[in-house]
């Protein structure tokens, strides 16, 4: 027998809806059982303490110091070569064999999983050069994986400043540079800062890669050659050696926190000031 | 003076394009270098194809790793694929825009979710629900495959409503006249037009799945046997790798290293296949 066709749109549009709403109810679970489970553990005093006795008492001050200390090093060192890499693809080239090696090697970048980062960065970083498990090793290594990020959002933001601007600007004698600099970049930024904060908010939850390079210290760092250790990290650890579901629970409930903040902080930018040129 | 600014800007800029390609080729030249010696010297077959990991006594197979970790892709992407590929199409189809509105970015923050949080949740819930309910030890290839496909449901998600929302609303409309229902409009017409793009986006979240440490580490199990069923422990490539990093010196890191290669060739395969597809799709439109 053949169904009408009526009663088969309804049966789709039950089905994907189903799909559609299993999903957003798993994805919510999972925030708010942490959150549930570890919000009564953040205290003022959890957030502004040292940990004591390896993380089983005591507050988390240096993870979070070292868990944005290190994005913070990762992206003064993606930000310049991604911009640049960007300005030079939209700006100084047309579309050639060039620009098509360098975009499959951004898209290759992105596709590496944070593991062979670790692997990557501990053998180059931590041992070859010698800069040892560091915020150093840590912020370079991070600094590759955020590096394709950089270059997408920033190029995007670029290609969406009307030509206009820069005729304008060309008009009144400007050189390329001048232009970029002056009337590009500034109308780009927003869009930049999303990738920034897009990336922040990536490697506050990393870990593989973070792990093997940055190492696990629990001391307050003092200078780039001190390991230091992230939220993640912490969690991961607090995690699997059982040393205290209730530090595990709230550091959890402060990462996700964190990672929400700075998602949505990059969301509301992106609706605010990107794509307002038209 | 003008002039001379101008070209050296232009240079710097050059060498910093390579910037990405630059870092891609480091890292690919030096896992190859501590890792494909070590291959070399206990020989392909014996790597690849033996079953016996004991790096205390000079036993190096990783044939259990690599069964484990395609299953557990599998497994990850017969959740995540269907139920991805159905939110997207249902949020660009059936949905009116203003639920879009608050729809897309709740999903994008999810998409934000640290792995070692995923990893938790199937400890603390999924594994203790399989042990119950299932049987075996919970910590298991079917709890790794769920959690791995619970995360990459955005990214299917996210490539595949921009594939969908990339069709020609004329292709739409032209079904909806010639009176097909919407859901005949989108499995014949809108559903053939984004066919490459939603595989691309599979394609890309298996990458994911092969290449996810930390969440696998936590719900899989780790133990280094070849699974018999979806309840048993097993140890992926990825885990293998970050479990013995901590401690391995000598020949027992270079295995890892060479662990690390076999991993990377999976992922550059995958890459280059997705990529392929969406070539394929350009070239064509």
């Amino acid at each position: 027998m053949r169904i009408a066709p009526k009663y088969t749109q309804r049966l789709a549009v039950a089905l994907l809806g189903g799909a559609t709403l299993l999903t957003l109810l798993v994805l919510l679970f999972i925030i708010l059982f942490v959150l549930q489970k570890g919000l009564p553990a953040v205290t003022w005093q959890f957030l502004s303490q040292a940990p004591r006795d390896m993380g089983r008492s005591g507050g988390i001050l240096p993870v979070i110091v070292g868990t944005f200390l290190l994005p913070l090093l990762a992206i003064a060192i993606a930000l310049p070569l991604g911009v640049g890499t960007a300005v030079y693809l939209t700006e100084y080239t047309r579309e050639t064999r060039l620009t098509r090696v360098i975009r499959f090697g951004t898209d290759c970048l992105a596709g590496i999983p944070s593991i062979i980062f670790g692997l990557f960065g501990f053998i180059f970083f931590v041992v070859i050069l010698g800069f040892g498990w560091s915020l150093l090793s840590g912020g370079l290594t991070l600094a590759l994986m955020i590096l394709p990020t950089i270059i997408r959002t920033t190029e995007e933001a670029i290609r969406a400043v009307p030509n206009t601007f820069r005729e304008v600007s060309f008009s009144l004698g400007a050189t390329r540079w001048e232009t970029v600099l002056h009337v590009v970049l500034p109308n780009a930024l927003p869009g930049i800062v999303t990738g920034i904060m897009l990336s922040l908010g990536r490697s506050i939850g990393e870990t593989a890669a973070v792990i093997f390079t940055a190492g696990s210290a629990l001391r307050m760092p003092t200078s780039v050659y001190d390991s230091v250790r992230t939220m993640a990290v912490h969690f991961y650890l607090l995690a699997r050696e059982g040393l205290s579901n209730e530090n595990a629970y709230g550091t959890a409930a402060v990462l996700i926190l964190a990672v929400l903040g700075v998602n949505l902080t990059a969301y509301w930018i992106m609706n605010r000031f990107v794509g307002r040129h038209t | 003076m003008k002039w001379n600014s101008e070209t050296i800007v232009r240079q710097v800029l050059t060498v910093i394009a390579f910037s990405s390609i630059a870092g891609l080729l480091l890292i690919a030249l030096f896992i190859l270098k501590e890792g494909l010696p070590f291959i070399l010297h206990v020989g392909p077959r014996a790597f690849l194809l033996s079953s016996n990991w004991d790096p205390a006594n000079g036993h190096y197979g990783i044939y259990p790793m690599i069964v484990a970790s395609i299953w557990i892709t599998l497994g990850a992407m017969l959740v995540g694929a269907p139920l991805g590929v159905a939110g997207a199409i249902f949020l660009n189809e059936f949905v009116p825009k203003p639920a879009m509105r608050l729809i897309k970015p709740t999903l994008e923050l999810l998409a934000g979710i640290p792995s070692v949080v995923f990893g938790f949740i199937g400890v603390m819930v999924l594994a203790p629900f399989i042990r119950a309910h299932l049987g075996g030890p919970g910590l298991s290839l079917l709890a790794g495959a769920l959690i791995l496909g619970i995360m990459i449901l955005p990214t299917v998600i996210s490539i595949s409503t921009d594939a969908i929302a990339a069709v020609p609303s004329t292709f739409r409309e032209g079904a909806l006249a010639l009176g097909a229902t919407r859901w005949q409009a989108v499995h014949m017409v809108i559903l053939k037009a984004a066919r490459s793009g939603i595989l691309a986006s599979i394609i890309l979240a298996m990458g994911r799945a092969v290449g996810e440490t930390m969440a696998v580490i936590m719900v899989a199990g780790n133990a280094v046997k070849i699974p018999h069923g979806p309840l048993d422990s097993v140890r992926t490539l990825t885990a293998n790798i970050a479990l013995e990093m901590g401690y391995a010196t000598g020949l027992h890191r270079q295995a890892l290293f060479a662990t690390g290669v076999v991993l990377f060739i999976f992922i550059m395969i995958l890459n280059s296949l997705a990529g392929l597809v969406l070539r394929k799709k350009v070239r064509r439109s």
